[in-house]
């Protein structure tokens, strides 16, 4: 009883004081707002070029193709080389013998048919597709497997794709950097205005001391306002995911620029968005408020 | 028994001013002490290490079986609780009416609303001030100030008053009706209060136990005492 008593009283001070200290109060929140709404924006991002990305990963495959005089041995000393290289980028391969080749292309096309028929032996190669882990490692992969001398040629799909993961790859740790720079920033504010209010309040504080407040319940009030100050910081955000996200993806009709980039469906995805911006914002506030009260509120 | 017993304390500043050296003392329970000496003989010293402002740098303090010098920071609070303090500046919160500024003391330590209202009532009928309740502090003279402080430090009814120069900012007439009503309530519900104080005439009139201190020294304790002209103020 006596603890809610003290944790009522704690809520109760830290809303008169955010309220007192209306236009520091108002910098704070707005700080935190534009970082929380930079953070919905990375995530947004984020979450979506992951998903292209993924998509686009699975396209990237190495074709290898096999030599005509490759032995029956050497083919089998391949297939173990790949097995070994899962440990390393190989994520799966397909096999397709030149034979299956030639069945395939016979079904395809009569003149095709005909034409084989009248050959001794298969001009077609055997050929493995490989499906790598790391597309960053893809070249590096292609390039050994290059080396190999019953290895005819070994390719993979170079160029606008790979260009796209890497680009996607700096967009998403630059944004990172700002906005552990702005979250820094936030805490800060909301850290010296957690600081003006103890400042502010010195007296009420010393009596406190002096009855006999206990350390917890003298702290609690600071603590709440941070508490409060960086989730009053997360609604604006929070309404911008929500409308801003779900227009977004009706104008373009879950498709952005091209059929390629396919967006995320809004729901469950902006509540999720919205639930993270508000602990983001909560903990940011707390991070704040607890420096502050460690650093300038001395009992 | 005693409330307070000292033994063997020091307290040496940061700046190497020994404030009191080698004090030794016991206060009993239902006590009236006035504390006196000149400026800087360490009074306020004395004081703030019963609260646990300041900790005696050697020796132990005592108060109410708690020994202060070994009281961790955390749990300051539990002495606090247990007694009253009242101070020459009155420390009243200006934005607060009085009723509010005697209800802050037990909103701080989490007593119950209905609680409350009764005891902060009770509180300024014993001081004489339930009528300016609803005033605000700077609507009150000096005395009438003092008297909240009073009140907010014994609304709790601790053990122990702990004032130090409750009258120094106040008339002679003025500290009197103050003492009167310490000694009012002393004799009313055993409260223990010690005093410390510059003013010779209140001293020489009550004839209760006085401290007497010198450069930090207690020089003399006497039962039925009196301000001595060559002790000075
Ligand atoms: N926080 C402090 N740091 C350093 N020295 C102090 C501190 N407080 C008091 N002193 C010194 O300790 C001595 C005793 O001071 P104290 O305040 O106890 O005296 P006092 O008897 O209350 O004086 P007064 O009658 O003027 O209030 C003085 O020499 C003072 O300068
Ligand atoms: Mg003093």
């Amino acid at each position: 009883m006596k603890a809610i008593r003290i944790l009522s009283r704690g809520i109760r001070d830290a809303f008169k004081s955010v309220i007192r200290n209306f236009s520091l109060s108002t910098a704070a929140i707005t700080c935190s707002s534009i970082t929380l709404i930079l953070v919905a924006v990375a995530m947004i991002i984020s979450y979506n070029v992951n998903h292209i990305t993924n998509d686009l990963e699975k396209e990237l495959t190495i074709v290898v193709y096999l030599k005509q005089t490759c032995a029956e041995e050497q083919k089998e000393e391949f297939k173990n080389k790949l097995e070994m290289m899962k440990n390393n980028n190989v994520e799966e391969y397909k096999y397709k013998s030149k034979d299956e080749w030639k069945l395939e292309m016979k079904e395809y096309s009569d003149t095709f048919s005909t034409a084989l028929d009248y050959l001794d032996t298969n001009p077609l190669l055997d050929s493995v597709t490989i499906y790598v882990k790391d597309v960053n490692l893809l070249k590096e992969t292609t390039d050994e497997i290059k080396q190999l001398d019953y290895v005819e040629s070994a390719d993979y799909g170079e160029g606008m794709a790979e260009n796209l993961v890497k680009v996607f790859d700096i967009i998403e740790k630059v944004t990172i950097i700002i906005v552990l720079a702005l979250v820094l920033v936030t805490a800060f504010l909301i850290g010296n205005t957690i600081r003006l209010t103890i400042f502010s309040r010195r007296n009420e504080i010393e009596i406190m001391r002096l009855v006999g407040a206990s350390n917890t319940s003298i702290r609690l009030p600071f603590l709440f306002e941070g508490l409060f100050l960086g989730i009053l910081g997360s609604i604006i955000p929070i309404l911008i995911t929500v409308y801003g996200y779900v227009l977004l993806y009706d104008h373009f009709n879950g498709y952005l620029f091209t059929q390629i980039i396919r967006l995320t469906e809004p729901f469950n995805f902006i509540l999720n968005v919205s639930g993270i911006l508000l602990v983001i914002g909560a903990i940011i506030g707390m991070f704040g408020s607890y420096h502050a009260v460690r650093k300038y509120l001395k009992i | 028994m005693e409330l307070i017993e000292i033994k063997n304390c020091y307290k040496v500043y940061n700046n190497g001013v020994t404030a009191i050296a080698d004090l030794n003392l016991k206060i009993d329970k239902g006590e009236f002490v006035f504390v006196i000496g000149a400026s800087g003989s360490g009074k306020s010293t004395l004081i703030k290490m019963l609260y646990r402002e300041e900790k005696p740098t050697n020796g132990s303090v005592f108060v109410g079986g708690i020994n202060v010098a070994k009281l961790r920071n955390a749990k300051v609070f539990k002495l606090r609780r247990k007694l009253g303090i009242v101070f020459q500046d009155f420390k009243l919160l200006p934005k607060l009416t009085v009723f509010e500024n005697v209800a802050f003391a037990l909103e701080s330590i989490g007593i119950q609303k209905k609680e409350i209202r009764p005891k902060v009532i009770k509180a300024l009928e014993n001081v004489g001030l339930k009528d300016k309740m609803r005033s605000f502090p700077n609507q009150l003279s000096g005395g009438e100030q003092q008297r909240v402080c009073i009140a907010r430090a014994m609304v709790n009814e601790p053990k122990l008053l702990i004032c130090d120069e409750p009258t120094g900012n106040l008339d002679p007439d003025i500290s009197k009706e103050i003492v009167d009503i310490l000694d009012k309530i002393n004799k009313e519900s055993g409260t223990t209060i010690i005093m410390a104080t510059h003013d010779r005439d209140i001293v020489n009139k009550m004839k209760k136990r006085v401290l007497l201190l010198q450069n930090g020294v207690l020089v003399s304790d006497d039962k039925k005492g009196s301000y001595k002209v060559h002790e000075g103020n």
